[in-house]
């Protein structure tokens, strides 16, 4: 008998413009001990299914048909009081981000034993010892002396445990985990799901992982089902899956998948869910406004040199100087990016790499340090006007494209502001037709113009902004986590857009990432940052072959293997 | 074929959630058809109003004191009566409304502009700028509002030649309204601003080089309107009731050019010899106009609150 089943689950959101099916007809099965993965990409339906499950639909949502069992007894069925009964006792839960999941207010101790009393009737005395001995079990240090803090006391990491303990403490059949690591560091990820396959085997819980990285695919599951716009079409065990899919959607997202191995020229098949617009007729760009010669000084030797940066945070304000506290986020960095190479910066979050992005394109003011580019120090100038020179040569792509784009305008209006504000045309009509050719360029094609950017996908999005980066014909470009918001196709098409753009028009790219297989991807040489600190700098083959820094050593050992993916169709840089 | 894609604003608006939450709501219908209404009425008073209560002509001292139409000894000229001069209470309400509605239209306004230009500044200059314009807006706030207009009413009518008082009295009422009402949108504008300021389209704008006065305009103003536009509507039913305040207190528009509270503070002093048609009347008016304001200003909160969708 199996586990946990789901036969036939239809799952419907009715709305004003007409009923959307979320998911359509999904059969899945949990056997106890097994890890099953559902993956894909937004609005695949995975999410939904977790939460059919458990009887948590968001309303206006509703199950439309199909079946759910637990161990052969049917629970869709059940009233909402019973279902409460089975949610925390028979299926436990853990959610995408540990900060919201735990009740701030609360110490650890009393969420673990009011759930604990709650579900096995147990005294308070013996809830509170079965308290200690589950975050001994998840792996917490000391706790006894953990159990009486509060959830803002803990890391990221630490309180993700505390849901999975909190998650254990009724001792269910079956855990639902919605993107139980997307909010943290690798690093920790990779403790957390050695964790959760360790737990999963030594109780015999069967464990149904909701997620969109392959990477957390490869390493804990056992079986993976693949979700595409609410359609199951493939399912499998995960070496299947990974190392030779049948489904079509399934080799387009596997060929997606930025590997840690090899480095691609350009990722193949990447257009099955979003098509790009026809990029065929490209503009050439030896002729066009976007190639031709711009008035800056050649540069000889590095373009962009950072010299021992230091960026100070103020944490506890005060109105005298002498009682302020404050961190510093950016420590003495200095590197230097040579002209049309593509610099990396890694680090896991709060390294400091979106900060010295920030103190280079001129939006932070370093507390100390120079930042030359083409040999002058920007810092030192204090005229706007002057500034403007150097801002033309320098633009910045970011990283979320629902907040990039202002809502209020319409896109051609976004995309001609830098070319209106620094008067590169002599004329509107010049403007708008060179808007029309990047918008083109980018593979949006020219109606694009006239709309607003909420007509737009995060992919699509990302292409305006990279268009309005683009339109001051700039030498070199900031990448700030361009793909970290966007699904993995998506992600594809947007690295090999940036590659293509890159080679075209000879820019020289900062590119930052925590993603290690995509700084492989893009990059030439590569800087990895530790709290604030450059650990090490070096070409980006040698850091993946042979790094030195220890730091860089532990951060590769933690990256995600993924060795067995399937290599249909690619094509491997110099091979 | 450009032409087909590109939706115009009236599109766009049919479109929206807004509008689609307006025509499922009755309250958000009625009460803005009586808004409507009442504004129009207003409006063309000069051209509808059965009377002119203002022309000395037409006006009889014969009529004065007549009870509505439908009661015993009232005539069918005066619907709802007439005051101690003869005029008829019906116009006199039409006219006394413009008065109440441009003094509450141009208050409003004055408030937003000074609130908005102050909340922007704060929000996006931060650190002393920011916190100067607070706590002024915060030694604002710990005096009622209707306090504050009586005190700037006063130390005006001091300032002015008594001359001038009555031609000037209006404009003092909403520079006096409109002073007492800014600080709520300084607040929620810098708010939001805090908010805006850290997305990254303004970051973007900051990178190309464009200057704090233009992005303050062209990119956080217009994305920190929806929450104003909300305060706006519930501070307009404010300033109306702000002005009847302080016009039935006798600090308001002069007696010659009536607004409803100066009726209702006229009308007053009969109440008790049986006359109660001249306040009444007056003051339902006052309610009803509040009052559909109001509701408009409530349902335009939640129907902007995505929150409660």
């Amino acid at each position: 008998m199996d586990l946990l089943s789901i036969k036939n689950l239809e799952i419907e959101f009715p709305s004003r413009r007409g009923t959307v099916v979320a998911v359509n007809d999904v059969n899945l099965t949990v056997q106890p001990g097994e890890v099953l993965g559902v993956v894909g990409e937004s609005g695949a339906g995975k999410s939904t299914i977790g939460n059919a499950v458990i009887g948590l639909l968001e309303p206006p949502g509703r199950m439309s048909g199909g079946e759910v069992y637990l161990k052969g007894e049917q629970i869709n069925n059940l009233s909402s009081e019973e279902k409460r009964k089975i949610r925390g006792r028979r299926i436990g839960m853990i959610f995408q981000d540990p900060l919201t999941s735990l009740d701030p207010l609360q110490t650890v101790e009393q969420q673990l034993v009011e759930t604990i009393e709650l579900h096995l009737k147990l005294g308070e005395a013996k809830a509170k010892e079965r308290a200690i001995d589950l975050l001994h079990q998840v792996g917490i240090p000391n706790p006894e002396l953990r159990v009486k803090h509060y959830p803002h006391q803990f890391s990221g990491g630490m309180r993700q445990r505390v849901v999975i303990a909190l998650a254990l403490c009724a001792e269910p059949e079956v855990i639902i985990a919605d993107e139980p690591t997307t909010a943290l560091d690798v690093s920790i990820q990779a403790q957390i799901l050695e964790l959760m396959r360790k737990l999963c085997q030594e109780k015999q819980v069967g464990m149904l992982i909701i997620t969109h990285d392959m990477g957390v695919i490869a390493d804990i599951t056992d079986r993976v089902a693949v979700m595409y716009r609410g359609n199951l079409v493939e399912e499998g065990t995960t070496q299947k899956i990974l190392g030779n899919p049948d489904h079509p959607y399934t080799k387009s997202l596997i060929s997606a998948v930025p590997r840690p191995d090899i480095r691609l020229k350009r990722f193949p098949m990447v257009d099955y869910i979003e098509k790009e617009e026809d990029r065929k007729k490209l503009l050439d760009i030896s002729t066009h406004w976007l190639g031709q010669a711009r008035d800056f000084d050649a540069v000889e030797g590095p373009l962009v040199e950072v010299e021992d940066l230091v960026m100070t945070f103020v944490t506890k304000p005060a109105f005298l100087k002498k009682n302020r506290q404050t961190f510093n986020a950016v420590n003495g960095v200095s590197f230097e990016i040579r002209q049309g190479e593509v610099f990396g910066l890694v680090g896991e979050s709060g390294s400091g790499k979106s900060t010295v992005a920030r103190m280079i394109s001129g939006l932070y003011k370093p507390a100390k340090g120079a930042v030359k580019f083409g040999g002058t120090n920007l810092t030192e100038i204090k005229s706007e006007k002057e500034l403007d020179y150097f801002r033309r040569q320098m633009q910045m792509i970011f990283q979320d494209p629902f907040s990039s784009l202002n809502g209020r305008m319409r896109v051609m209006d976004i995309v001609a502001e830098p070319i209106r504000f620094h008067k590169l045309t002599s004329s509107n009509a010049e403007t708008e037709g060179i808007v029309m050719d990047l918008l083109e360029h980018v593979g949006l094609g020219r109606q694009a113009a006239v709309r607003f950017p909420h007509e737009f996908s995060g992919g699509q999005r990302q292409r305006i902004s990279i268009a309005r980066a683009l339109a001051t014909r700039p030498r070199f470009l900031i990448c700030d986590e361009p793909t970290s918001a966007l699904d993995v196709s998506i992600q594809a098409q947007i690295l090999n857009l940036l590659k293509d753009l890159q080679e075209e028009l000879g820019l020289t790219m900062l590119f930052i990432s925590h993603d290690l297989p995509v700084i492989r991807q893009m990059c030439d040489r590569v800087g990895v940052m530790k709290m604030g600190e450059l650990v090490e700098v070096t070409e980006t083959e040698k850091l993946f072959t042979a790094p030195e820094a220890p730091y860089s050593q532990e951060l590769l050992s933690l990256m995600p293997k993924l060795d067995n993916l399937s290599q249909q169709g690619l094509q491997v840089e110099g091979a | 074929m450009e032409k087909t894609i590109e939706k115009t604003r009236f599109e766009r608006f049919l479109d929206s959630d807004v509008w689609h939450s307006f025509k499922s709501s009755p309250v958000a219908i009625i009460s803005s058809l009586v808004t409507l209404i009442m504004i129009l009425a207003a409006l063309f008073a000069p051209y509808i109003a059965p009377h002119d209560p203002f022309d000395l002509v037409s006006i009889d001292i014969m009529d004065s004191n007549l009870p509505p139409a439908w009661q015993e000894f009232g005539e069918a000229r005066f619907l709802l009566g007439t005051d101690d001069q003869g005029r008829d209470i019906l116009s006199t309400i039409m006219y006394g409304a413009r008065i109440s509605l441009f003094v509450g239209f141009a208050s409003v306004i004055f408030s937003m502009v000074v609130g908005i230009t102050l909340g922007l500044i704060s929000g996006y200059a931060g650190g002393r700028v920011d916190a100067f314009i607070m706590r002024v807006a915060d030694i604002q706030l710990s005096f009622p509002a209707i306090l504050i207009a009586l005190l700037i009413d006063g130390v005006a009518r001091g300032i002015v030649p008594k001359e001038l008082h009555e031609e000037l009295s209006i404009y003092v009422l909403i520079f006096a309204i409109g002073i007492s009402g800014w600080v709520q949108y300084a607040r929620t504008v810098r708010g939001s601003t805090l908010v805006e300021r850290n997305k990254e389209y303004v970051q973007a704008a900051r990178v190309i080089g464009i200057r704090p006065g233009t992005i303050l305009r062209r990119h956080i103003l217009p994305n920190v309107m929806g929450p104003v536009m909300v305060i706006a509507t519930i501070h307009l039913a404010i300033a109306i009731i702000t002005e009847a305040t302080l016009s039935f207190l006798g600090v308001g528009v002069p007696p010659t050019t009536p607004s409803l509270g100066t009726l209702i503070r006229i009308g007053n002093e009969y109440l008790f010899s049986g006359e109660w048609w001249i306040t009444i009347f007056p003051g339902i008016t006052l309610v009803i106009l509040v009052l559909a304001v109001n509701l408009l200003g409530d349902w335009l909160r939640d129907a902007l609150n995505p929150k409660l969708r």
